[in-house]
């Protein structure tokens, strides 16, 4: 039943995310996920769970801590709370992503963008990722439970010696870009709503286009498997975990 | 980072008892109680969650509280923000002055990835937390198990992005105290990691103490 896979750099769907909306894919093991910020200036909040397991998550400390950073891009794996990597990033134009910063909500989207309602606005009314995230969850059975912390692709909050944040206007650039490879089965679930300390006070989001694309297993010589100790030993674990549950036959 | 100390007076105390190192506890604050973390011997890291006591999924979110203040360390006059936006506790009093809520809890998985693959029979702070689910009789369940406050824990983030496990700036007889703005649970870990400098190689027990 096994179909033969595509050629390596195939892409297999294309979408474009308007600003402001909800979205979510499982993403088979070895099929990237290419986000681009076509305008500059997007925000892409991003959650990721075991696609077979939903109880397996995206583990903000344990993805940081494991690469003592506290930031995302190219070389990264994002790590679920098992020691496994669900995700690395195998390409990124962009540099930093935000990994702490959360998700806003109604009421900080109320005050700082003015209220604006279907009623009225339609479909151009303003949206907050945090109602965005959970509408998505819930089609997989989800809740609030399940709101972790997530990556904000294409953000930028920069620290000081005191801790302190400073979110970096036009971090991204017009066509920034950012290659995620699922390396279990993962279940990606985002939204473009603005990030939480953007402080512009006119409501313009920014669309991201997802592109799901065939890039093949990561090699021995992979640059996330190579690009720390830790994550050998990230790439081990989850080569332990499709021994026991792989009937795909890798 | 800023020093407060406290104004509460033991004597007049409601509720104190020690948690031993590698053991989890769970307690129930009401609203307007304070609680007091006291570090007895010193760089000892202290694992914590809240929630809500009357609705459970009403809970800490590290990503609430960092965005709500504009800053990545917890100190006095922090509001520990739920996923709801609403303030849980506010921190009022602090001998530390800086804690972490980015580093989350060992568990046998991370300290595979972080150490060697054969170091997940050691024990862990998420095995703690899971025992302390298991005995909440289904109020809490892994679910549940967000990003997590370690109180004396110095885990800075340069302007570069790098983080890192310091050596701990706490010491023995430091606390930290927090007053309650809702009912809260108040789960927590105290940390038996071995592997790096967050207890000093050596996890010690931490005293709490409850006020009205």
């Amino acid at each position: 039943m096994t179909a033969t896979p595509p050629t390596v750099g195939t892409i297999v769907r294309q979408e474009l995310v308007p600003g402001a909306r909800h979205w979510s894919v499982e993403l088979r093991r070895a099929y990237g996920l290419r986000l681009t910020d076509v305008e500059g200036g997007a925000n892409c909040a991003a959650l990721f769970y075991n696609a077979h397991q939903h109880l397996e998550r995206y583990n903000m400390a344990d993805t940081l801590k494991a690469q003592h950073t506290a930031y995302l891009t190219r070389g990264h794996c994002l790590y679920s709370d098992m020691g496994r990597i669900l995700v690395s990033i195998t390409a990124d134009s962009c540099g930093w992503h935000d990994a702490f910063c959360g998700v806003g909500n109604a009421s900080l989207v109320a005050a700082q963008y003015g209220e604006s309602h279907y009623q009225q606005a339609r479909n151009a009314c303003h949206r907050n990722g945090r109602d965005s995230l959970l509408v998505e969850l819930g089609k997989w059975g989800m809740g609030l439970p399940d709101l972790v912390a997530n990556v904000n692709f294409f953000s930028k909050a920069a620290v000081d010696t005191t801790g302190a944040l400073h979110f970096v206007a036009a971090h991204s650039a017009p066509g920034s870009q950012v290659e995620l490879r699922a390396e279990m089965d993962t279940l990606v679930v985002l939204d473009t709503c603005p990030h939480p300390l953007d402080p512009a006070s006119r409501w313009q989001p920014k669309p991201v286009q997802v592109d799901i694309v065939y890039l093949g297993a990561a090699g021995e010589d992979d640059q996330c498997r190579l690009s720390r100790a830790e994550n050998g030993r990230g790439f081990a674990n989850t080569a332990r975990y499709h021994c026991q549950h792989d009937h795909a036959g890798h | 980072m800023t020093i407060v100390v406290s104004t509460l007076d033991a004597t007049s105390a409601v509720f104190s008892c020690d948690v031993l190192a590698g053991e989890p506890w769970l307690y129930r604050l009401a609203a307007g109680q304070t609680l007091r973390i006291l570090d007895l011997e010193g760089n000892q890291a202290v694992d914590t969650l809240f929630f809500n006591a009357d609705d459970p999924s009403e809970r800490y979110s590290a990503q609430d509280t960092i965005r709500a203040q504009g800053n990545l360390y917890l100190g006095a006059g922090t509001a520990l923000v739920s996923n709801e936006g609403r303030v849980m506790l506010t921190i009022t009093a602090d001998t530390c002055g800086r804690h972490d809520t980015l580093g989350g809890a060992c568990a046998a998985e991370s300290n595979q990835v972080r150490y060697a693959l054969d170091k997940w029979p050691m024990h862990s702070c998420r095995d703690s937390f899971l025992l302390a689910c298991a005995r909440s009789h289904g109020l809490l369940t892994k679910r549940d198990l967000p990003a997590n406050i370690n109180f004396f824990m110095n885990v800075p983030v340069t302007a570069e992005g790098r983080l890192s496990f310091e050596d701990g700036i706490s010491d023995a007889g430091k606390y930290v105290e927090m007053q309650a703005a809702m009912p809260v649970l108040v789960l927590v870990s105290n940390c038996p990691q071995l592997n790096n400098p967050c207890n000093a190689y050596s996890p010690t027990p931490v005293r709490m103490i409850v006020w009205d």
